[in-house]
């Protein structure tokens, strides 16, 4: 399928979408972010890809959304036209999602790297709300998916203020899981995704959705959930295997069925 | 471009004249913007592959211009929107930058000359941390760079005690890396310059890198820095060419690439 604004690829069992407005510093437009939801539904249905990685071409992941295009819309037109829902759908993936990030991940940016399961930054990368100083505020998710990552705190300072969060700060509280130096980004990156696309692909799917149950629900409610997720993996066929070869002393041959 | 300094680039080589010659290069907001705005041209400019800061006239640069020191100063205030900024400008500069330094380098100045990698003093030169005279400490991140140079104690006694340290004194601290006779000083400085400017670049990128990240790292966290930074390496142009040189026993020629 032809994008405009993104490029798609497959390495493996890795499928690859790459922000593509390298000059625009990867300005989120809407066209864009229904590409990237598009693609992830494609590689979301292709049996062939376990691991999803999103990264930006050129200095900067994002540098937040297309201003141009929402400076004169109202409130009215912005509840018919109903932008965010395509936002909701990144959250209904079911495949791993890695973020690769450098430069600038600012506003809608920084939400869509916050809509990704793992985040592995380069050395510099800088992130920031800036949505404040234009009279506006986050709204693809900012406020409740940094909330939840770094708690009410840091949130408010950082939203508040607009100021701009390092690497290191990032890694510090828990926005990213590592830093690596800028030119084997992607090299570490796919090195992440290769090792996660070998596990087992429906643990890693129910280990997801389990995970992300405990953002949102009572330990209680969690528990009973996570039971049943690890009761579902014993109907399948790698479970089988990964017990089988663990006794045979082999490596197992996972199938994601 | 510059009102302050003078920028020039020949053969690889930028030239970073500070040219307020009547106050002996004092800082002024002016040059404080200056040199980072060179710094930066020089980092983004890819046929730069060193870097030197010079003084015009008789010394190197004698600190904060203090004719402009007043009441309603702010010190704090100065630091973190001008002398900050320049500072970190050049600490992460990827290029190697040297100082060459004849006559004073007093205050913010001898501050400057510690920020960059390689210090090259003329005979007739000297370091001063003259704060002291004026009930300041150093700043502009002087004791951050003199302690790591001459440990604690050396530093606390030269910022305290407030005396000139002259050439033979700063190649024993380590401040210096070479002293050069006055009337060879600028020969000598851009023959220096010239070997710099023909080592593999990146090689010296990853090095000043790596020297930065211990600091803040394990023994086991520096150790994976250390591999990606050698894995980087290893993919440079004049890595192969190094290798290339020593088989065919011939001298390399190192493109920076």
């Amino acid at each position: 399928m032809d994008f405009e604004f993104i490029i798609t690829s497959k390495q493996e069992a890795i499928g690859i979408v790459e922000l593509n407005r390298p000059k625009q510093y990867n300005a989120l437009n809407r066209k864009m972010v229904r590409e990237i939801v598009e693609a992830f539904e494609q590689f979301e249905r292709d049996e062939e890809v376990r691991v999803i990685v999103l990264q930006g071409r050129g200095n900067a992941f994002s540098a937040g959304a297309d201003i141009d295009e929402m400076a004169f819309d109202d409130t009215i037109k912005l509840e018919l036209l109903n932008q965010f829902a395509d936002w909701d759908k990144i959250a209904l993936m079911k495949k791993p999602i890695i973020g690769a990030v450098q430069g600038y991940v600012f506003g809608g940016g920084f939400e869509l790297a916050l809509s990704c399961d793992m985040l592995i930054a380069a050395e510099g990368t800088e992130f920031c709300f800036p949505e404040v100083n234009l009279g506006v505020m986050p709204g693809a998710g900012g406020t409740q998916r940094l909330t939840k990552l770094v708690g009410r705190t840091k949130a408010l300072e950082w939203i508040w203020t607009a100021n701009r969060i390092t690497a290191n700060a990032a890694l510090q509280h828990g926005v990213i899981n590592q830093i690596v130096q800028k030119e084997i980004l992607i090299e570490e990156t796919m090195k992440i995704a290769t090792q996660i696309s070998n596990q087992p692909p429906l643990a890693i799917r129910l280990i997801k959705e389990s995970v992300n149950k405990a953002v949102d629900y009572s330990l209680y409610e969690g528990m009973q959930f996570e039971r049943k997720n690890f009761y579902v993996l014993f109907s399948s066929e790698d479970q089988k295997e990964g017990m089988q070869a663990f006794v045979e002393k082999r490596k197992p041959q996972f199938k994601g069925r | 471009m510059y009102e302050t300094i003078e920028y020039e680039v020949i053969n690889n080589v930028c030239t970073i004249l500070l040219n307020r010659p009547d106050s002996l290069n004092a800082f002024t907001a002016t040059m404080n913007k200056d040199i980072k705005n060179a710094i930066k041209q020089a980092e983004k400019d890819t046929n730069v592959r060193c870097i030197v800061l010079k003084g015009a006239g008789r010394g190197f640069c004698s600190g904060q211009d203090l004719s402009t020191v007043d009441e309603s100063m702010n010190h704090g205030e100065v630091l973190n929107t001008l002398y900050g900024p320049m500072v970190k400008q050049i600490t992460n500069c990827e290029k190697p930058i040297i100082a060459a330094v004849h006559g004073a380098a007093a205050g913010a100045g001898f501050s400057l000359a510690l920020a960059c990698d390689f210090r090259i003093m003329a005979e007739k030169s000297f370091f001063l941390n003259a704060f002291i005279h004026v009930g300041l400490i150093p700043d502009s991140g002087n004791l951050y760079f003199l302690k790591r140079i001459v440990g604690d104690a050396k530093a606390l006694e030269i910022s305290v005690l407030g005396e000139r340290i002259l050439p033979q004194e700063a190649l024993a601290l380590g401040l210096a890396t070479k002293v050069v006779a006055n009337e060879e000083f600028d020969r000598e400085v851009a023959l220096f310059a010239e070997k710099i400017a023909n080592l593999p670049t990146k090689a010296i990128t990853l090095m000043k890198r790596a020297l930065r990240a211990a600091d803040a790292l394990s023994l086991e966290d520096y150790l994976t820095y250390e591999a990606e930074g050698q894995r980087i390496a290893g993919l440079t142009q004049d890595h192969r060419e190094g290798v290339q040189a020593f088989v065919e026993k011939r001298k390399p020629i190192f493109v920076g690439q």
